[in-house]
């Protein structure tokens, strides 16, 4: 059973308001066994010429993944997650995200196809801060292996 | 060169950087350890990064890395390469194979390289990035641009 090609250009609304903490940037970090201290050190990024601690460039995919997990999550979309390897991934950055900014992300299904066996979807991610400054734009297509047959 | 020698980078400035210049590879490496951290971090627990049984069940040769994990890498190339007062205002990959990630102790290494593709107006300079692991490219048509000072 391929994805369900009924969610084509489908937009979910935003989700909760995200806030953006130091402990959760130091975090990710750490995750990424990222050192620099523009992620983790308010001194640092401030003498880099930031607010606060930054987020790293692939953090958010953090903040669109808790987004598009309710749309994939969606029964009616049939998509077997377990088959599903990340294929694509772009950002277009406005500004870094900062600790402190809280921002919404809002899920649109803008592309779903069939490759060869398997089955492609692709979301877009308009990430905004609450008083509706864009941010980021996340490009990501998921790859369900098999999903065509 | 190991991952950990660079932290943060020097700063470069747009007017010194010249097109074609290739920037050293650097070898990052991904554990099981990194993998969980991950998971924790991104909120991304698909199974194929975490359980071997699933992982070949599903027909992968083990478990392998988010792919976010791998661009992760990349962008820590960039940043450390691009310095702490550079911002990356677009980041692309191409996710083309696994990074396959064996239980041991010591893991997959992640080697990222790039070259100066293209200076750009606006202080803007494209990079042209490479990803291997285990002798596979990992990461294609992974380019990032940043802004210098």
């Amino acid at each position: 059973m391929a994805i369900n090609p009924d969610f084509l250009g489908k937009t979910f609304p935003p989700g909760p308001a995200y806030e953006i903490s130091r402990v959760k940037l130091a975090e990710f970090a750490d995750a990424i066994g990222d050192p620099n201290p523009v992620y983790r050190d308010r001194s640092a990024a401030v003498e880099a010429g930031f607010p606060d601690v930054i987020a790293p460039p692939t953090f958010p995919f953090v903040i669109s993944i808790a987004s598009s997990a309710r749309a994939l999550a969606d029964p009616g979309l049939n998509l077997n997650y377990a088959m599903v390897v990340h294929g694509e991934q772009r950002f277009s950055y406005v500004r870094p995200l900062h600790a402190g900014d809280v921002v919404t992300a809002q899920v649109t299904i803008s592309d779903i196809r069939e490759v060869g066996r398997n089955s492609t979807m692709t979301t877009t991610t308009q990430i905004r801060t609450v008083d509706g400054e864009h941010v980021c734009t996340a490009y990501s297509t998921l790859v369900e292996r098999g999903g065509a047959q | 060169m190991k991952g950990d020698e660079v932290i943060g980078g020097d700063q470069v400035s747009y007017d010194d950087v010249e097109v074609g210049t290739d920037l050293a590879a650097v070898s990052y490496p991904a554990t099981r350890l990194s993998l969980v951290k991950y998971c924790g971090a991104s909120g991304d627990f698909n199974v194929i990064h975490w359980n071997e049984r699933i992982a070949r069940a599903v027909g992968l040769p083990d478990v392998i890395a988010h792919g976010m994990f791998t661009m992760a890498q990349a962008g820590r190339f960039v940043t450390d390469w691009a310095g702490p007062k550079a911002t990356v205002v677009d980041f692309g990959v191409r996710f083309s194979s696994p990074v396959v990630v064996p239980d041991d102790d010591v893991g997959a290494a992640i080697t990222v390289s790039g070259q100066v593709e293209e200076k750009l107006d606006g202080n803007r300079v494209a990079l042209a990035l490479t990803a291997r692991s285990a002798e596979t490219k990992v990461l294609t048509r992974a380019r990032a641009v940043v802004r210098l000072p």
